[in-house]
């Protein structure tokens, strides 16, 4: 009988072919459901509504855990032997401003721009001790918190705790806010999200409110360079070097609400942008002009944008070996 | 709060004195009954929020003087100039003050719309900073901002297309200084205080000048009629200056003074090195085993790996006071302040003056401390930190504690090296010397052409330092070094010495067998106010 004559037949037998093959596959569930109750789950009688479904995913993922001593052991070895060594590589990572942090004490909250995935390890290698060991990472719920196994990897290799950004959750801030009044440092990314087009995004409030409401300064950060490793969209890395920049902290003032704090800390980060980009100097003069240049780019066309990212070249300094001037 | 200085009586029960011994230290026993111990004070608590400090300073000026911000004008020319690398010792952990006090002036200037901004390494006939020197000075910011572009330079004293001839004082000193601080609309002047002796005119008519001008001030009769050149208003030195910034300020420079002081932090309290900073009773478990550790590792070392680990040192130095504006009032003030950290009250002059000199003096940052650099850091720094008298009767003798090697640095003290071989071969008298060699090696064209090229101090730099011991040497009987180089000690006119017992023995044919003996514990600095 030739093969193409099978499954004609096998339609034409009185029994379900699937059925046989289901029943003859062992399968746990299946043999629990055969179990009498109290041994397995009770049913659900018809008019009744079930309680529902406690989330143990996503905002509610509960990152306790990785705050227990073991876990903030494995971190440490994790970011010092595995991400430190990985990013020095990758992102030969040029830091500049942490003579800003001199005196700085307690837990602080670093906000920085968000260009990449590489972001997170990358600042992760860089911020200064006594806060890189005793920090938590702000991250986006629905995508670093979207399974457990992403939960777990996040909460023990970033520290992450889950943070809403499709909408406005108090369990998050409160989260936050609790770890912070424990000591802990944090890291955000107030723009919520990677860039897309390698410019910025506008802040989030988030920043701003903990900082207001925790009563602890803000740590502006820019990030130059990771969107050349991995941007958005793209999957595989390309070694770039990259410039971090810690900016001056910043204490909301008496009068400010998260808003205008949260303006204040874009400003500033983009002032940090702007130094990156030419000198201290220059964007001290720009700053005081009120001539920042936005982190969001023109607002222009598309492709003027693409055309004004080729102007933000950095001012890296690379090796000197030009001959003394001997007049 | 920080235990102020005092003087210790030894006794049998104290136990024995660290002496400083260049790279290295030694512990000695000093005799008891006649010995007496000069400790200096603990460090003052520092400003809690320098730059907020430094701000208001800038907002609200001492003197004769508009606030900083009403000085700056869109359009004006404005330049910075700081202090060298001779300054602070050693020189200090990041963020170093020039650079918390340059940024915020900048800031302001920037706030004003300046557009035209110099910045000035005011290091006078010392050398030039290299890049590294500079971004610690500067901070990485700032010279990133203004060095590429050549508005962050080295003062060059020999440059005559940038000097300016200012004028004369009523006592014919000339009055030269760079050209572009001169000519502009304002000059901000930052200045770190680590003694007395710094800061007030001597940074610009000194700091900012020539050769032509520094002379008629930096000469064996200006040295030996300073008594002492740490306290301004005995100082024939600071008399000069404040003629000659006389001369600034009627010729229309104008001038806004920042002057800064800091505490005596030098080796911090907690680490290895925190054992050095400590009074010897008060070492515990634990610093005497770090001691012995640090003792028996840096005898096992070469003196350049030795040398490398200590200029590798940055000092947690801190801010205890900023002042700015007008630079008689400012100084006045700072003064204040250096004292309050600095001043022991000590009573009455004793025979025999001993002292373990470290391994840096302002001249050897990044460098070798040469015999004469040796002589200059305890005749001409540590025997003149005092006021009133020195410690030390006339005709008494010195004792000081240091490896003295032959050994020089040649990029950094290239004339130190013909000036220790030739003129010191032939005579130690500084009259004599200033006489017979100072113009020549003043005007000789390889040592100019090195000090602005290069990295070598002037010419004449060496001079300098022999005058700067001229007072202690016409005030005392007798120089002995332990420890040192026994070729190197004799070349410089001094009596070489083995052991600090010795150096007594020696001693005793001068100031008698039951001479009084005192120690100056020293660092971190003190100053003995003598009555």
């Amino acid at each position: 009988m030739s093969p193409k004559r099978v499954p004609e037949l096998k339609k034409r037998l009185p029994v379900n072919g699937r059925a046989l093959v289901q029943m003859a596959r062992p399968s746990v569930s299946a043999m629990l459901r055969r179990l009498p109750f109290p041994l397995r789950a009770p049913t659900v009688p018809q008019g009744v509504e079930p309680l529902p479904k406690e989330s143990k995913i996503g905002a509610d993922y509960d990152t306790e855990w990785a705050r227990s001593y073991p876990a903030r052991l494995a971190r440490v070895l994790l970011v010092e032997g595995v991400v430190r060594p990985a990013m020095g590589a990758l992102a030969s990572p040029e830091v500049r401003g942490l003579d800003r942090l001199t005196g700085l004490e307690g837990p602080v909250v670093f906000a920085a721009n968000h260009h990449s995935h590489v972001d997170t390890p990358l600042l992760l290698s860089v911020i200064p001790e006594p806060w890189r060991h005793h920090l938590f990472i702000g991250a986006a719920a629905d995508y670093f918190f979207a399974n457990r196994v992403t939960s777990t990897l996040s909460a023990l290799v970033i520290g992450a705790i889950p943070i809403e950004r499709q909408k406005v959750s108090r369990n998050s801030a409160d989260q936050a806010a609790e770890l912070i009044d424990d000591g802990w440092s944090m890291l955000i990314f107030p723009e919520g999200g990677r860039s897309p087009d390698g410019w910025g995004q506008p802040f989030r409030g988030g920043a701003a409110y903990l900082s207001l409401r925790c009563e602890v300064p803000v740590v502006p950060v820019f990030v130059e360079g990771t969107g050349r490793i991995l941007r958005k969209g793209k999957n595989v890395p390309r070694p770039s070097p990259t410039m971090i920049t810690f900016g001056t902290p910043l204490w909301p003032d008496d009068d400010e609400d998260s808003r205008k704090f949260g303006a204040r800390l874009e400003t500033a980060v983009a002032a940090l942008g702007d130094e990156t980009a030419t000198d201290w100097w220059q964007a001290r003069q720009r700053a005081h002009a009120g001539h920042t240049p936005s982190l969001q780019g023109p607002t222009n066309g598309a492709w003027r944008r693409t055309w004004a990212l080729g102007d933000r070249k950095p001012g890296r300094r690379g090796p000197k070996r030009t001959w003394p001037d001997l007049g | 709060m920080p235990r102020p200085g005092f003087v210790l009586d030894v006794d049998r029960s104290t136990p024995p004195i660290l002496f400083n011994h260049g790279e290295t230290f030694r512990l000695e026993k000093l005799p008891p009954g006649r010995s007496r111990v000069i400790y200096p004070a603990e460090p003052l608590k520092p400003l809690e929020h320098p730059d907020a400090a430094i701000r208001h300073a800038l907002l609200n000026p001492v003197g004769d003087s508009d606030p900083l911000p009403a000085l700056l004008k869109p359009g004006m020319r404005l330049t910075i100039a700081f202090d060298d690398i001779s300054l602070p010792l050693p020189p200090m952990k990041r963020p170093d003050i020039r650079q918390r006090v340059i940024e915020a002036v900048l800031d302001l200037a920037a706030a004003a719309g300046v557009d035209d901004v110099v910045l000035i390494a005011a290091l006078a006939l010392h050398r030039r900073m290299t890049e590294a020197e500079l971004r610690h000075a500067v901070g990485d910011r700032v010279y990133e901002a203004f060095a590429p572009h050549g508005l962050l330079v080295n003062h060059d004293a020999e440059d005559p297309d940038n000097l300016l001839f200012i004028g004369t004082t009523d006592q014919g000193e000339e009055v030269e200084i760079n050209k572009r601080a001169a000519e502009s609309d304002l000059l901000v002047y930052v200045n770190i205080n680590l003694v007395s002796m710094d800061g007030g005119w001597k940074s610009t008519a000194t700091g900012l000048s020539s050769y032509r001008s520094l002379r008629h001030h930096h000469n064996v009769k200006t040295m030996q009629h300073s008594r002492s050149f740490m306290d301004r208003h005995a100082s024939e030195l600071h008399s000069s200056n404040w003629r000659m910034g006389k001369v600034l300020r009627d010729s229309g420079v104008k001038i806004f003074q920042i002057e800064t002081t800091m505490n005596n932090n030098v080796f911090g309290t907690e680490g290895p090195m925190s054992v050095l900073q400590k009074r010897e009773w008060d070492w515990t478990a634990r610093d005497r085993v770090t001691f012995l550790g640090l003792q028996k590792g840096l005898d096992l070392m070469s003196s350049s790996a030795r040398r490398s680990i200590f200029q590798a040192w940055r000092a947690p130095h801190a801010m205890t006071s900023v002042q700015a504006g007008e630079v008689e009032a400012v100084h006045e003030i700072t003064t204040e302040n250096t004292y309050r950290q600095h001043l022991v009250p000590v009573e009455g002059q004793t025979d025999i003056l001993t002292m373990g000199l470290p391994y840096i003096c302002p001249y050897n940052v990044n460098s070798i401390m040469n015999p004469i650099l040796v002589m200059c850091l305890g005749l001409g720094y540590f025997f003149n930190l005092y006021r009133g008298r020195p410690p030390v009767r006339e005709g008494g003798v010195l004792i000081m504690s240091h490896p003295t090697p032959w050994e020089f640095h040649p990029v950094h003290h290239p004339s130190y090296i013909d000036f220790f071989e030739q003129v010191l071969a032939d005579t130690t008298d500084p009259l004599e010397i200033e006489a017979r060699y100072e113009k020549q090696f003043a005007e000789d064209e390889w040592y100019r052409h090195l000090y602005r090229t290069s990295y070598a101090y002037h010419g004449v730099h060496p001079f300098y330092m022999w005058y700067w011991g001229s007072h202690a040497m016409q005030h005392l009987g007798q120089v002995i070094i332990v420890g040192g180089d026994a070729k190197a000690v004799r070349r410089l006119g001094f009596r070489p010495a083995s052991t600090l017992q010795d150096a007594l023995e020696i001693a005793s044919d001068v100031v008698g067998r039951d001479a009084t003996v005192t120690h100056l514990h020293n660092p971190p600095i003190l100053m003995a106010d003598v009555t």
